[in-house]
């Protein structure tokens, strides 16, 4: 199993791989928003944590069609599904090296990011936290869409269409648990531990579900 | 070790590809599955591998390893493609399925070298997969078969796109497999070459009716 | 006319890629005692030379963000040269120079970022205003990386030449918008005061270190841009030997 994880990381670095295709978009989605609402330091402060929740949401989206797509179209997932280790184990080291090649960066670059959205300190400690705690969530959330997708010929914007929706409570908490560490009123823990508790749960139910999508998808 | 199969029968989407197929394979035995294109090779073979459900009928594996619950979790499966990435080396390719398969009881994988040396393709195994040509990728992804050793091989058409001289190669690799006590499931249009063998010939399953939406 | 055709001769001699490598061994020694010689008088007159009686030791920063940021231009020029040249001359070092130049531009751009970033912390009390200077220095990064992306996501380079040379064409819009900026918009970011046609508005005493160090920039550029272009060529070498191991492999077999 650590083999399958070193070689999607692999995969992902060597040429043609998405790890730093995911941090680009990531950036540049966070750089267009300035233009569309206005340079306003003050007002991009106060956007800053939702805006970097959503890039990072969309940027973790991108590579997630080829989870399964690419390992189908070579064959090796026929090798995957017959073998002795139950399937949703694969699955879920699939999803932990992906969440390594494409999350992790996201995670990283964030603070950068913060910088250009004038956050302060604290938002941006709270958002690189509550980043590091949730994206996982998408990613297996992403892993059942990737499954489920992975025997049609363009899966990739159906992938997107259908993980959008169910990682709404990601961002919903993740989003309010930075605004909860900056103002001050509102308690910064609950939030971040519905976010820690959400990530457990799709961190169980993805695999499986994905592991089950994958065995009828297979003909 | 004896593989066994009864009255099986599979279907694609609607159509009902074969029907009431049985065979008995012993160790150190090889079917060959011949047959005209569409005639249900290939789904035979992926019914064997575990990857399409049966309609009906049974695979049953006797004397196996005891908490087996598929014949496919003892097997190698050679399919069209290769499943192998070409963005990796085939000595990374071959290391990772060898330690993300293992090996079966009763056996062990051959080393990375000896494998490539025994596809004929010494002293190529770090270069990138995608550099070599589909005769070499070929052969490469039967270096596979040997890296994790399984006693029982399914292998589609393997040797398309190979020589005549690698033709031979194969033909050898089966039958060491053989003389181990392998078991070969093999579906082709050429000769393979081998001895023991046992043929199936699938005619291709014409009927209509089963399908769900008739009166059979 | 014979003289000019001579010149051509002369320069596709050096276009051929055995004499580059040949040229650049040679080369690469001085240039890199060069740079070096040059950062050595930059450095000791950029902090030996008084602070601004308004910014205080600040303005030291300009003399690493100025070349940096003009390097970052001056980079993409090349490039952009270069990706004219693999257009209409088809010549596959034109390739190599574009290619070798985008990681390293985009060091330079990444660094008047952080420089920037930096000076502007004390002056304008934010790390990063969106302004049309900053921004479009932003973009150009941003470009950087992307060609970067392209380049590495395409591993045949025959091919993949031609599309990144489009691509840097079409990007070149971007550097006359960064010159222009800030003449164009009302920008924080203040207007240039080193290259203007009417001579430099800036005190010698900034002046000199400021040269020096433009200087020793772009030596530094010369230096790595030609050792990338080295590094580049030997790796398609590399990978040439390698597709040619494998199409004779097995074949006596």
């Amino acid at each position: 199993m650590i083999a399958l994880f070193f070689r999607d990381l692999k995969l992902s670095i060597r040429a043609g791989g998405g790890a730093m295709i995911g941090v680009l978009f990531f950036m540049t989605v966070v750089a267009v928003i300035p233009f569309g609402v206005g340079p306003d330091l003050n007002l991009l402060a106060r956007i800053g944590p939702a805006i970097l929740w959503i890039g990072a949401l969309l940027a973790s989206l991108l590579g997630l069609d080829r989870l399964f797509q690419a390992e189908r179209e070579d064959g090796s997932l026929d090798l995957m599904l017959m073998q002795e280790t139950p399937l949703l184990v694969t699955v879920f080291v699939k999803c932990a090296a992906h969440w390594a090649a494409t999350g992790l960066p996201l995670v990283i670059a964030a603070p950068l990011l913060g910088l250009f959205m004038n956050m302060d300190e604290l938002a941006i400690g709270a958002t690189m936290l509550t980043l590091l705690v949730g994206t996982p969530a998408i990613t297996f959330i992403g892993a059942v869409g990737a499954a489920v997708a992975v025997s049609l010929p363009r899966g990739g914007l159906l992938v997107s269409i259908l993980v959008l929706p169910l990682a709404i409570p990601v961002l919903i908490f993740g989003v309010s648990a930075v605004y909860a560490a900056i103002e001050d009123p509102a308690p910064f823990l609950p939030p971040l531990m519905i976010l820690m508790a959400i990530t457990l749960f799709f961190a169980v139910i993805g695999p499986v579900a994905a592991a089950a999508a994958l065995r009828h998808a297979s003909d | 070790m004896r593989l066994l199969a009864e009255g099986l029968s599979a279907r694609r989407g609607e159509d009902l590809i074969f029907n009431d197929i049985s065979f008995a394979l012993s160790a150190g035995e090889a079917l060959v599955v011949t047959g005209p294109n569409g005639s249900g090779k290939s789904t035979l073979l992926r019914v064997l591998a575990g990857l399409l459900m049966a309609e009906s009928g049974s695979l049953k594996l006797e004397s196996g390893p005891p908490e087996m619950r598929h014949p496919s979790e003892i097997s190698h499966y050679l399919g069209h493609r290769n499943a192998m990435k070409r963005e990796l080396t085939v000595a990374e390719n071959l290391s990772f399925w060898k330690d993300f398969m293992g090996d079966s009881q009763g056996g062990s994988g051959k080393g990375l070298v000896e494998a490539v040396e025994a596809v004929g393709l010494p002293g190529i195994a770090h270069l990138p997969f995608g550099y070599l040509s589909a005769g070499q990728q070929r052969r490469m992804a039967m270096a596979k078969l040997l890296v994790a050793y399984r006693p029982i091989w399914i292998l589609d058409e393997p040797t398309a796109a190979l020589d005549a001289g690698a033709d031979k190669l194969f033909a050898g690799l089966v039958n060491a497999h053989l003389d181990r006590g392998g078991i070969v499931v093999a579906a082709t249009h050429q000769p393979l070459g081998l001895e023991r063998i046992k043929e199936l010939r699938m005619t291709g399953f014409s009927g209509v009716g089963g399908g769900m939406w008739h009166d059979a | 006319m014979s003289e000019n055709s001579l010149a051509i001769r002369k320069f596709s001699d050096l276009a051929n890629p055995t004499r580059f490598l040949a040229l650049a061994d040679r080369v690469l020694p001085w240039f890199a005692a060069l740079t070096a010689l040059f950062f050595v008088v930059g450095l000791w007159l950029s902090f030996t030379t008084e602070g601004d009686y308004q910014q205080g030791e600040t303005v030291r920063i300009m003399y690493v963000h100025v070349p940096a940021a003009w390097l970052s231009m001056m980079c993409y020029s090349v490039m952009a040269l270069a990706a004219l040249g693999t257009l209409v001359w088809r010549h596959p070092l034109a390739d190599v120079s574009s290619r070798a130049a985008a990681p390293i531009g985009a060091c330079f751009t990444f660094l008047a970022l952080v420089t920037g970033s930096l000076w502007g912390k004390p002056m304008w009390g934010a790390w990063w205003v969106w302004d049309a200077r900053l921004t479009s220095v932003f973009v150009l990064f941003l470009m950087y990386l992307g060609l970067m992306a392209l380049n590495r996501a395409m591993d045949d380079p025959a091919r993949s030449s031609r599309v990144s040379a489009v691509l840097v064409l079409v990007g070149f819009v971007n550097i006359p918008i960064i010159k222009f900026s800030v003449e164009w918009w009302n920008t924080l970011h203040q207007p240039a005061s080193v290259l203007r046609l009417d001579g430099p508005t800036i005190d010698p005493e900034f002046l000199r270190p400021l040269v020096v160090m433009a200087i020793a920039f772009t030596l530094l550029f010369f230096t790595l841009h030609i050792a990338a272009m080295r590094n580049e060529i030997w790796r398609r070498r590399v990978t040439s030997l390698r597709r040619l191991a494998a199409r004779s492999a097995g074949r006596e077999a």
